[in-house]
């Protein structure tokens, strides 16, 4: 291989930004996941502002129709695809080689190639604001609405061809985290010794594998719809609007729990670390996850009750969705277990947890109401339909998020955040969302439609959207607390020892932040909170004189790692190109380069999908080229 | 536990903490298979799922349109030949890994490139299968049973010929001496990739042409 000019030279270290954008260390690129994220969050923050402001006042005229269209299709998008289950990953990538005592994941490029692909699928996403108009047909892209018809605009092509990309970085990071859990865990951990956030990365990423080619497949057909005039999805020759819901629920229900499980998990170690007592029954919580992710695979069609299926495919479906309930309820009532009689520590991270259980637990009986057949009929579209999922998402996916950001700063960065501006950021947010949530199920209830960019002063729902947009200006306060937050407490000294939160797992028994080799030694594990055996004893025998644990090797020790690789990025640069040579190649389109006097078959080249896919191959041979560790 | 106490009797000063013992260099996986192998196992699980939302797509649209505007004019006799072709490919691809496993390098190598070889034979009588559509007037955008016959045999002939491409490289690969008896492992991972986009075929040719 020593021959081979494309390979990177072994040795070679960089330094700088060069060094990030070459990385292939999961921590970094945890870390570039979440930043990257949580600008994104910001970003979708803004636009959900701008609704609720255009929303605050009847016949309100701060944005028009189209552009309403647009901010709801880009907040829906950035805030399920850009913003939480990046965030997921973030925190996924950061956390999970850690916790099974890996020193990285299974495979570091793939890991870099699933960054770079969130990054660009999302710039491009965004890019198309500044090419003729954003995606304006929702998060769901019910077609026919999303066909070439009704949204004439590249906005649908533009969001096709993104989350065809962040599919791909979906998929390739679901394979290494399987991989990496399944086949890294330091000896004696088995599977049911797994802390939960790691169970709950798993599950979420076995979903992954399974739902997401569903709608990769559903989004190609709309793709052929809107540039080959296929008529997949139009009724009037023939095709199916109803094939486009269920090829996109099959995804989009399991996309939900894509987004809860990891909260989940975040929640049930924040938990059992701040109430000090071990997780309340955790196999039950582990069964109870892997419950969940089963049945998510056969309530899809709950969101086409509507539509006019069978009385028995309703029935059917309506049931399944109840059975959810179950092991989410075992899940609330774990949580309230590990609470109970604990020795709590009150601070941000378990406030978030625990107003977390408070406010999820709201959005889990929403939802029992709407899997009520009649019920949803009564409330379909409206604004109750909003309101529930916000409170499974906002009130748990964010919420959780947060916990697990104010949870896990010291690890990362070996500085705390301020507990005053946490707390405050805690309470903006709690009151903000309820007056924001709450109030969209009655509004919903008093018919309220969901999409609608105004509405006349005479429908009596003015005076509660104000209150709601007060609410919503609360949670962006509240953020911005947050954001605040982060930023000054970046500049203080790093004060974090490896165990500031007397942790039961192993994350905290090396250095905050860790080396780059994560440990150079190892504890034996014979249960789920091997570091709280390893310092009070397996049945507390040194709980008067516990024990410190490190296992950094002092952050000196001299291990391989694997060698930094550019070829992710240009892996994703080629799939980027092509995305824009698909959606500007044909039809004349300005990547079309004109060849009809050629004399061949083909009239058109599209230029910009060839010079992606060499770009792509360039990638590849890199790749392979060079030497995997 | 015991692993703790021994832990416990190291010469270890009560307010030093504990370090665990060393991780060696070289660490086993946790279920003895090698990463590659469990992660090409994973993604063609997920490939599953991807060819049976086309089929599904496909099965809902065959019955829409009559046999004269498009499912009759399909040519069994050059589907069969395919299908043949394809099984046939499958069985040098399980030669050739058997080759390697016995460090029969050249005989590998030839199997591989024969392999390929059946690939493209299988692609070319796919074009002579569209060619013959699209001059009885049938093209992608005719009606639905077209578009979903055209995406369905174009996806899994993208898969074929991704297939063909790995198969080369891997060619290209032994011959600069990257691949021995004892370290073949990237042969049984394209051959996985190779039976299970020949399975898909199977059962494409099961739904397309049979029932």
């Amino acid at each position: 291989m020593a021959t081979n000019v494309l390979a990177l030279p072994r040795a070679s270290q960089p330094t700088g930004l060069m060094s990030w954008i070459t990385t292939v260390d999961h921590k970094r690129i945890g870390i570039l996941y979440l930043i990257t994220a949580v600008i994104f969050f910001i970003v979708g923050g803004i636009e959900a502002l701008i609704i609720r402001t255009q929303l605050a006042a009847a016949s309100n005229t701060l944005v028009g129709p189209n552009l309403y269209n647009e901010l709801f299709t880009m907040h829906g998008t950035t805030m399920i695809f850009l913003a939480v289950m990046p965030l997921n990953s973030g925190f996924g990538n950061y956390l999970v080689p850690l916790m099974i005592g890996a020193r990285d994941m299974a495979f570091p490029r793939l890991n870099a190639l699933g960054y770079w692909l969130f990054l660009f699928g999302g710039l491009l996403l965004y890019s198309s604001f500044l090419v003729g108009g954003a995606p304006d047909a929702g998060w769901f892209g019910y077609a026919p609405l999303s066909e070439r018809a009704y949204s004439p605009t590249h906005g649908v092509d533009f969001w096709i061809l993104s989350l065809q990309l962040l599919g791909i970085s979906s998929i390739v990071g679901s394979l290494n985290f399987i991989v990496t859990i399944i086949n890294m865990r330091a000896p004696g951990m088995t599977i049911n010794r797994l802390p939960l956030l790691v169970w709950g990365t798993l599950v979420t990423s076995l979903l992954v594998i399974f739902a997401l080619p569903s709608v990769s497949v559903a989004m190609f057909l709309l793709l052929f719809d809107r540039v080959f005039s296929t008529s997949f999805y139009l009724p009037n020759n023939g095709g199916d609007p109803l094939l486009w819901q269920h090829l996109f629920w099959f995804f989009g229900h399991p996309e939900v729990y894509i987004m809860i499980m990891p909260p989940f998990g975040i929640i049930s170690e924040i938990l059992a670390t701040n109430s000090r007592k071990p997780i309340f029954g955790y196999a039950a919580m582990a069964f109870a996850f892997a419950g969940i992710s089963f049945v998510s695979f056969t309530v899809w069609a709950h969101h086409m009750f509507a539509v006019g299926m069978s009385p028995a495919a309703d029935a059917v479906f309506a049931g399944m969705s109840f059975v959810v309930a179950v092991p989410t309820g075992i899940k609330i009532f774990n949580w309230l277990a590990t609470i109970w009689r604990g020795s709590l520590r009150i601070n941000s991270a378990f406030l978030f947890a625990a107003g977390f259980i408070g406010q999820f637990t709201i959005g889990g009986l929403s939802g029992v109401i709407l899997a009520a057949v009649p019920v949803d009929w009564q409330v379909t579209d409206t604004y109750f339909v909003i309101g529930h999922f916000h409170y499974t998402l906002f009130a748990g996916a964010v919420l959780a998020l947060f916990a697990g950001t104010y949870y896990w700063f010291p690890k990362m960065t070996g500085r705390f955040l301020n507990e005053r501006l946490g707390q405050l950021h805690f309470w903006f947010t709690m009151v903000g969302m309820t007056l924001v949530f709450l109030i969209m199920h009655y509004v919903g209830v008093l018919g309220m439609p969901r999409r609608i960019y105004t509405y006349g002063a005479a429908q009596g729902w003015e005076v509660w959207n104000f209150i709601e947009t007060i609410g919503a200006y609360l949670v962006a306060f509240g953020v911005l607390f947050f954001v605040i937050n982060i930023i000054t407490s970046l500049r203080h000294k790093a004060t974090a020892t490896n165990d500031p939160w007397d942790g039961q797992t192993l994350e905290w028994a090396t250095s905050s932040p860790p080396p780059a080799y994560n440990f150079a030694s190892m504890l034996p594990v014979n249960s789920p909170r091997p570091l709280w055996d390893a310092k009070y004893g397996p049945h507390g025998e040194f709980a008067s004189n516990p024990k410190t644990v490190d296992l950094s090797g002092g952050g000196t020790a001299t291990v391989h790692l694997p060698s930094p690789s550019i070829w992710p990025l240009v892996l994703t640069i080629g799939l980027s190109i092509i995305a824009i040579g698909i959606i500007f190649g044909f039809d004349g389109g300005p990547l079309a380069l004109d060849i009809s006097g050629m004399g061949m078959a083909l009239q058109s080249l599209p230029i910009g999908l060839v010079t992606g896919i060499v770009v792509f191959f360039i990638g590849l041979i890199g790749w392979v080229s060079q030497p995997a560790s | 536990m015991a692993a703790v106490d021994k832990l416990e009797q190291g010469a270890r000063r009560a307010d030093e903490p504990l370090k665990g013992v060393l991780i060696p260099e070289h660490v086993e996986t946790s279920t003895g298979l090698d990463h590659r192998k469990m992660v090409m196992w994973v993604f063609i699980a997920s490939e599953s799922i991807f060819f049976a939302a086309l089929m599904a797509t496909y099965l809902v649209n065959r019955d829409k349109v009559s046999l004269e505007e498009g499912p009759g004019h399909l040519d069994l006799a050059v589907a069969s030949f395919n299908t043949f072709i394809l099984l046939f490919s499958s069985l040098t691809m399980v030669l050739a890994l058997q080759a390697i496993e016995r460090a029969k390098k050249g005989r590998m190598i030839f199997l591989l490139v024969a392999t390929a070889f059946w690939g493209l034979v299988f692609l070319g009588g796919q074009a002579f299968e569209y060619i013959e559509l699209i001059n009885n007037g049938i093209t992608f955008d005719t009606n639905v049973w077209s578009s979903s016959f055209f995406a369905l045999t174009g996806f899994h002939g993208t898969h074929v010929l991704i297939g063909i491409i790995w198969i080369v490289m891997l060619i290209i690969r032994a011959l600069r001496g990257g691949i021995s008896e004892h370290n073949h492992l990237a042969v049984e991972l394209g051959g996985l990739y190779w039976h299970f986009v020949d399975l898909v075929w199977v059962v494409l040719f099961t739904i397309i042409y049979l029932i």
